[in-house]
C-alpha cells in the first residue's frame, strides 16, 4: 500500500514537470500550427541559464525563473524573425525543418561551448515526510511553479487584450488579421511565450534532474505524447497530459518491466493520433 | 506529362562515382563513395513519400533499422549469404510499413509527422528489450562470417558492389515511379488529397504502395550497412538524427524530383566529410549543418534543383 | 620492351618503399574521438589521458625503436565521430590509408569499438581498446584488437565479493542498470555471477537511456527490501539514482553503481553521496607500485600513480578519473610493446602484446590468447567508496583489501 501512495505522489510530481516541459510546445503548436523542434534545443539553453545564474551568482533556479522567462520571451521573438516569419504560411516541412535547424545551431554551438559534459544544481532545501514517503522539496516547489505557470499563462491568454489577439489568431489569422490585429507581432509574441515557457521549464527542472546540453531531446519527445495524450494546442492538456504520463511512468511500472515505458509511451502516441487525433481532452 | 530525360546523365554519373574507387582501388575513396550511395539511396527513397507524395515521413530511419536488424539476424543466426538477407530486409521494411501505413497514412501533415517519430521511437525501444536481438547490448559479427566471402578485404568490396547496384535500382525506380501514372497519382495528393479523390484516385493504395517503396530500399540499406559494420545495435539502427539528415539531403537537392536527392545527397556528404576533418570547423559542423538548413528552407525551398530550374528554364527537361 | 617497364615501375615501388622506411622519423598513432554527440565527455577525459602520454614519451624523444637505433618521438592524428556509427570505418581505412597510422587506439565505447575492429584486423593494425569493457568484441576472432579495461564481465562482481565479506547474511540484491551496451552487459554478468554465489536477485530491471527520474524503481526496490542495490549505466543517471536513494531514504545496505562515483564530479550531490560504492578501473589512492609489482614477480613499467595525478592536475586544472588513466595506459603498454619487439612491425608487435605482464600505475596488465584473444585478464577493478574525511568527501578505495586504502564504512543507511 505504501508502494502505491509514494507511486501516486512522485508521479503526480513528475506528471506536473513533464507538463510544464510540454505546455510551450504545445501553445505554439495551438497557435501557429508548428511543431517547434528547437522545442529540447530550449529547454536545454534554460537549463544552463539557471545553472550558471545559479554557480556564478548564487540566486536560486526558483528565483532567476523570472529572469529566464523574460530573456526566453525576447529570444524566442528574435528566433521568430529569424528563422520563421518567412516560413510561416508554408506547408509544415518547412516550418518543422526551419526550427529544427535552429536546434542544430543552438546543440552544435552548446556542444562546442558547453560540451556534453553533465551538470547538476543541488539547491540543497532537503526532503519532506508526506504519507511515509520521503520527497525532495525541489520537486514539490517544481510542482508548484508548474501550476502557477499554467494559472498564469491562462490568466494572459483569457483576460489580458494580448492573450485574446493571441487566441483569435489562433483560430482565424486572416480574421484577426481584419480587425486590426498585428497578426505577425502577435504570431512572433505567442513563439517568444512558448520559447520562454520552454526556458523556464528547463530552469526548474534543472534543480532536480541533472543534464546535459542534449537531455533537451528526452523532454521533446516526451512533450510530443504528453501534448497528444493531452489535447494538441491546449496549453491545460499539456498539464493532464503530463500527469498522465508521470502517473504511468511511477504507477504502472510497479507492475511492468520499466524498461517497456518507452515503447508503452510511443504506442500510445500513435494510438491515440490514430483513434482521437485531438487528444483526449481535445474537442471533436 | 512530358517525360524528363534526368537518366540519361544520373545513371552515367552514379556509375562513374561507383566505378572511381574501383579503378583506382583506392580503399578512402571506397569508403567516401560507400556513404555517398548510402545517403542517395536513403534521400531517393525518402523522396517517393516525401517528395512526390508530401507525407513528411520523420522516423524513416526505422526502416532502415528494420532491414538491418532483420538481415543482420538472419546472416548471425543462419549464416544467410549477404543477398538473400538483404533482400528479406528490404522486404520485411516494406511489410512493415504496408501494415503500419495501413494506419497513420490516415493522418495528414505534422501529425503524421509525429506519429513517425512515435513508431521509431517506440520499435527503437522495443528491440531494445526483446533478448533475442541482443537487447541493448545488440548483436556482434564473428569475423569469421567474412570469411565465405573471401576475407574481410573482399567482403567490404562485395558490400559495396551491393550498394552500387543498389543505388543504381533506386534512382532508376524513382525515376520511372515519378514518369508513371501512378507517380501522377502521387503528384496529385501531394497537391490536393481531397480532390485527388474526387477525381478518382486510389488515395489510399497509392498512398501504401509509395510508402512501401520508400521503406523497401532503406531496408537493403540498413542490411548492407551493419554487415559492413560488423554489429548492430538500437541506438544506431534508429538513429533519429539520421531520419532528419535524410530529409536535409532531399530539401538540399530539391524535393519531389528525381535528381534532386542525388544531387543532395552527395553534396551534404562531401561537405560533412570535408567539414568533420577540417581543423577549424570540425567542432562547429553542427552548427553550421543547422545554418545551411536554414537558408534553404527560408530562401530556396525547391533546393539545389528548384533553383537550376528557375535560371535555367532550358534545363527543365534534363532536371526532373 | 614490356619487361623494361615492368622493371622499372618494380624498382620505383621498391625505391618508394624504402625511402618511406627510411624517413621514418615519427610514429603514427591514429584514432578518433567524440567531440560531439552523447560521447563526447568520456572520450574528452580519454583523450586528455592520451595527450598527457604523447607529452610525456616526446619528452623524453620519443619511443626507442631497437631496429632503427633511435627513438621516434609519437604524433597523432584524430578526427570526430560524433559519437556515432556511421564514420567510424570511413575514419578509420583513412587514418590507415591516408595518415598513414602505424597504430590505432580505438574510439570511446564499445559499439564504436567494434566497428573500428573490423578494418583494425582487416588491415592487420594493432588497435589498443581503451574506453571498450564489452567482452563480445573479444571472441570474434579478431586477432589484432587489445584491451585495456577489465571486461564488463568482471564490472560489479566484486561488488557481490565485498558484500559477501562484510555482511555474510546478505542475500538480497536488486540489479537496476541502464539499456545500453555496456550496462547490459555488466548487469547480465553480476546477476549470473549472483545466482551462482547464492545470492538472491529480488529485482532485474533496465531503464531507457537519458532516463532521469528513478522514484519508480525506488517504490519497487522499497517493497522488496534488498540488502543491496547495484547497478546504473552513465554519469548523469548513476549521480540522479544515488541522489534519489538517498532523497527516498531507502534503506539498503550497500549501494554500487556504474561509472558516476567513480568521477570526481559526484561530490556534487553531497551528502548523497556518502558510502556509495563503485567499481573504477583505477583510482588515484589504488596502490600499484613497484614493490606490487616485484611481489608477483613481475616487471614494472612506466610513471607513478603520484607522478600522473599531479601532472594532469597541474595540466588540466581537474582530476583524472579512470578514462584518462586508461587513455594514458593505452599509450604506454603501446610503447612497452614497441620497445620490446624493436620495432614497427604490426606481428611483432603482436607477439610482444601476448608475451606483455607487466604491472603499472593503472595496474597488472596480460591479455589474454585463448578463445577471448585480446581480452585483458590481468588487470582488476577496484572498489571506492565515498566516505567523509574532516568534513570533506572523499574517494577510498575498499576492495579488493590488498589495494584498499580506507575500511567500507556499511550499512549504507547509517548516515541517515
Amino acid at each position: 500500500m505504501e508502494a502505491w501512495i509514494s507511486a501516486v505522489l512522485s508521479g503526480i510530481l513528475l506528471g506536473l514537470a513533464y507538463g510544464l516541459a510540454a505546455i510551450g510546445l504545445n501553445l505554439i503548436w495551438g497557435v501557429m500550427n508548428v511543431i517547434n523542434l528547437s522545442h529540447g534545443a530550449f529547454i536545454a539553453l534554460g537549463m544552463f541559464a539557471s545553472y550558471f545564474i545559479f554557480k556564478f551568482a548564487g540566486i536560486s533556479p526558483f528565483i532567476s525563473v523570472f529572469l529566464v522567462l523574460a530573456v526566453g520571451v525576447v529570444l524566442g521573438m528574435i528566433a521568430y524573425f529569424l528563422a520563421l516569419h518567412r516560413v510561416i504560411l508554408a506547408p509544415e516541412l518547412s516550418t518543422l525543418l526551419a526550427t529544427y535547424s535552429l536546434s542544430l545551431i543552438i546543440i552544435g554551438l552548446g556542444t562546442f561551448f558547453f560540451t556534453t559534459n553533465p551538470r547538476a544544481i543541488d539547491v540543497g532545501l532537503g526532503s519532506v515526510k508526506v504519507f511515509g514517503a520521503y520527497i525532495p522539496k525541489e520537486k514539490i516547489l517544481v510542482g508548484i511553479y508548474s501550476l502557477i505557470f499554467t494559472l498564469l499563462l491562462y490568466l494572459f491568454l483569457y483576460k489580458t487584450w494580448t492573450g485574446k489577439a493571441i487566441r483569435a489568431v489562433s483560430m482565424n489569422i486572416t480574421a484577426a488579421k481584419f480587425m486590426g490585429v498585428n497578426t505577425t507581432f502577435i504570431l512572433s509574441l505567442a513563439f517568444g511565450i512558448g520559447i520562454a515557457l520552454a526556458m523556464v521549464a528547463g530552469a526548474l527542472i534543472a534543480s532536480v534532474f541533472p543534464f546535459t546540453i542534449l537531455t533537451g531531446g528526452v523532454y521533446e519527445l516526451k512533450s510530443f505524447v504528453i501534448c497528444v495524450l493531452g489535447g494538441l494546442g491546449s496549453p491545460l492538456g499539456a498539464l493532464v497530459g503530463g500527469l498522465i504520463m508521470g502517473l504511468l511512468e511511477n504507477v504502472l511500472t510497479l507492475k511492468i518491466q520499466v524498461g517497456y515505458v518507452p515503447f508503452l509511451e510511443f504506442l500510445i502516441l500513435v494510438i491515440i493520433l490514430l483513434v482521437k487525433p485531438t487528444g483526449i481532452m481535445g474537442k471533436e | 506529362m512530358k517525360k524528363g530525360y534526368s537518366l540519361f546523365w544520373l545513371i552515367p554519373l552514379l556509375v562513374a562515382i561507383s566505378a572511381y574507387p574501383v579503378v583506382t582501388r583506392s580503399v578512402i575513396a571506397r569508403e567516401s563513395v560507400f556513404l555517398i550511395l548510402m545517403y542517395v539511396t536513403l534521400a531517393a527513397s525518402l523522396n517517393i513519400i516525401l517528395g512526390y507524395t508530401g507525407y513528411v515521413s520523420f522516423g524513416h530511419i526505422v526502416f532502415y533499422g528494420i532491414g538491418g536488424y532483420t538481415a543482420f539476424y538472419l546472416m548471425y543466426k543462419f549464416g544467410v549469404h549477404l543477398i538473400p538477407a538483404m533482400l528479406a530486409g528490404g522486404v520485411a521494411s516494406a511489410l512493415v510499413a504496408l501494415a503500419v501505413g495501413e494506419a497513420v497514412l490516415r493522418l495528414r501533415g505534422a501529425i503524421f509527422a509525429i506519429a513517425t517519430i512515435g513508431v521509431n521511437e517506440a520499435i527503437k525501444s522495443l528491440v531494445t528489450n526483446l533478448a533475442f536481438l541482443g537487447g541493448a547490448t545488440g548483436l556482434f559479427f564473428n569475423f569469421k562470417i567474412y570469411r565465405s566471402y573471401g576475407g574481410a578485404a573482399k567482403a567490404i568490396w562485395f558490400a559495396y558492389y551491393l550498394m552500387a547496384a543498389v543505388t543504381i535500382v533506386t534512382v532508376v525506380v524513382s525515376y520511372f515511379i515519378k514518369n508513371s501514372k501512378f507517380g501522377l497519382g502521387l503528384f496529385s495528393i501531394r497537391e490536393d488529397e481531397d480532390a485527388a479523390a474526387v477525381l478518382g484516385v486510389d488515395t489510399k493504395r497509392f498512398k501504401s504502395l509509395a510508402y512501401a517503396f520508400s521503406a523497401f530500399f532503406p531496408g537493403l540499406v540498413g542490411a548492407i550497412f551493419f554487415f559492413k559494420a560488423g554489429n548492430i545495435e538500437p541506438d544506431d539502427a534508429f538513429h533519429l538524427i539520421k531520419s532528419i539528415e535524410m530529409i536535409f539531403m532531399v530539401m538540399l537537392g530539391g524535393y519531389g524530383t528525381v535528381s534532386g536527392p542525388v544531387i543532395g545527397a552527395v553534396i551534404y556528404e562531401r561537405l560533412k566529410g570535408i567539414l568533420l576533418v577540417n581543423p577549424l570547423f570540425k567542432n562547429l559542423h553542427m552548427a553550421i549543418a543547422g545554418f545551411v538548413l536554414l537558408l534553404i528552407v527560408l530562401f530556396a525551398p525547391g533546393g539545389i534543383v528548384g533553383l537550376l530550374r528557375e535560371r535555367f528554364k532550358k534545363l527543365r527537361g534534363v532536371l526532373e | 620492351m614490356k619487361r623494361l617497364v615492368a622493371f622499372l615501375v618494380g624498382v620505383s615501388f621498391l625505391m618508394l618503399g624504402l625511402t618511406t622506411s627510411f624517413a621514418k622519423d615519427k610514429i603514427v598513432i591514429g584514432f578518433t574521438m567524440s567531440q560531439t554527440g552523447k560521447l563526447n565527455a568520456e572520450s574528452a577525459e580519454q583523450y586528455r589521458g592520451l595527450l598527457l602520454w604523447q607529452k610525456w614519451v616526446n619528452s623524453q624523444g620519443g619511443i626507442y625503436v631497437k631496429a632503427l637505433k633511435k627513438k621516434l618521438p609519437v604524433k597523432f592524428v584524430y578526427y570526430d565521430d560524433e559519437s556515432s556509427k556511421d564514420r567510424v570505418q570511413q575514419l578509420y581505412v583513412r587514418l590507415i590509408s591516408k595518415d598513414k597510422a602505424d597504430f590505432l587506439i580505438s574510439p570511446y565505447s564499445s559499439g564504436l569499438t567494434a566497428s573500428a575492429a573490423v578494418i583494425a584486423e582487416q588491415y592487420g593494425k594493432i588497435m589498443m581498446a581503451t574506453g571498450a569493457a564489452s567482452d563480445s568484441i573479444f571472441n570474434k576472432g579478431y586477432m589484432h584488437v587489445f584491451q585495456i579495461y577489465t571486461p564488463a564481465s568482471r564490472y560489479l562482481t566484486g561488488a557481490l565479493d565485498l558484500l559477501k565479506a562484510v555482511d555474510p547474511k546478505a542475500k538480497k540484491v536488486a540489479i537496476v542498470y541502464e539499456q545500453s551496451n555496456f550496462a547490459k552487459a555488466v548487469a547480465t554478468a553480476a546477476k549470473k555471477y549472483a545466482e551462482k554465489h547464492g545470492f538472491k536477485v529480488v529485482l532485474f530491471e533496465s531503464y531507457a537511456k537519458g532516463t532521469t527520474d528513478f522514484t519508480s524503481f525506488l517504490n519497487k526496490i522499497a517493497a522488496k527490501r534488498p540488502d543491496a542495490i547495484i547497478g546504473g549505466g552513465h554519469f548523469a543517471d548513476g549521480e540522479t539514482f544515488a541522489r534519489q536513494i538517498f532523497e527516498q531514504r531507502i534503506k539498503v545496505k550497500l549501494v554500487s553503481l556504474l561509472v558516476a562515483p567513480a568521477v570526481p564530479k559526484f561530490a556534487e550531490i553531497g551528502k548523497a553521496a556518502l558510502y556509495v560504492t563503485a567499481p573504477s578501473q583505477w583510482e588515484p589512492k589504488a596502490k600499484y607500485t613497484e614493490a606490487s609489482a616485484k611481489k608477483l614477480g613481475i616487471s614494472w613499467y612506466g610513471p607513478t600513480a603520484s607522478w600522473f595525478v599531479k601532472t594532469y592536475e597541474k595540466e588540466y586544472k581537474e582530476a583524472p578519473g579512470y578514462h584518462a588513466a586508461g587513455g594514458f595506459i593505452a599509450g604506454l603498454v603501446l610503447q612497452k610493446a614497441i620497445e620490446d619487439a624493436g620495432c614497427l612491425d604490426a606481428e611483432k608487435v603482436r607477439k610482444a602484446l601476448e608475451k606483455m605482464d607487466i604491472m603499472t600505475f593503472y595496474g597488472r596488465i596480460k591479455f589474454e590468447t585463448g578463445k577471448y584473444y585480446g581480452r585483458q585478464i590481468g588487470h582488476d577493478m577496484v572498489y571506492l567508496q565515498w566516505q567523509e574525511k574532516g568534513g570533506k568527501l572523499v574517494k577510498e578505495v575498499v576492495w579488493p583489501e590488498h589495494a584498499a586504502s580506507a575500511r567500507l564504512v556499511y550499512p549504507y543507511y547509517k548516515k541517515y
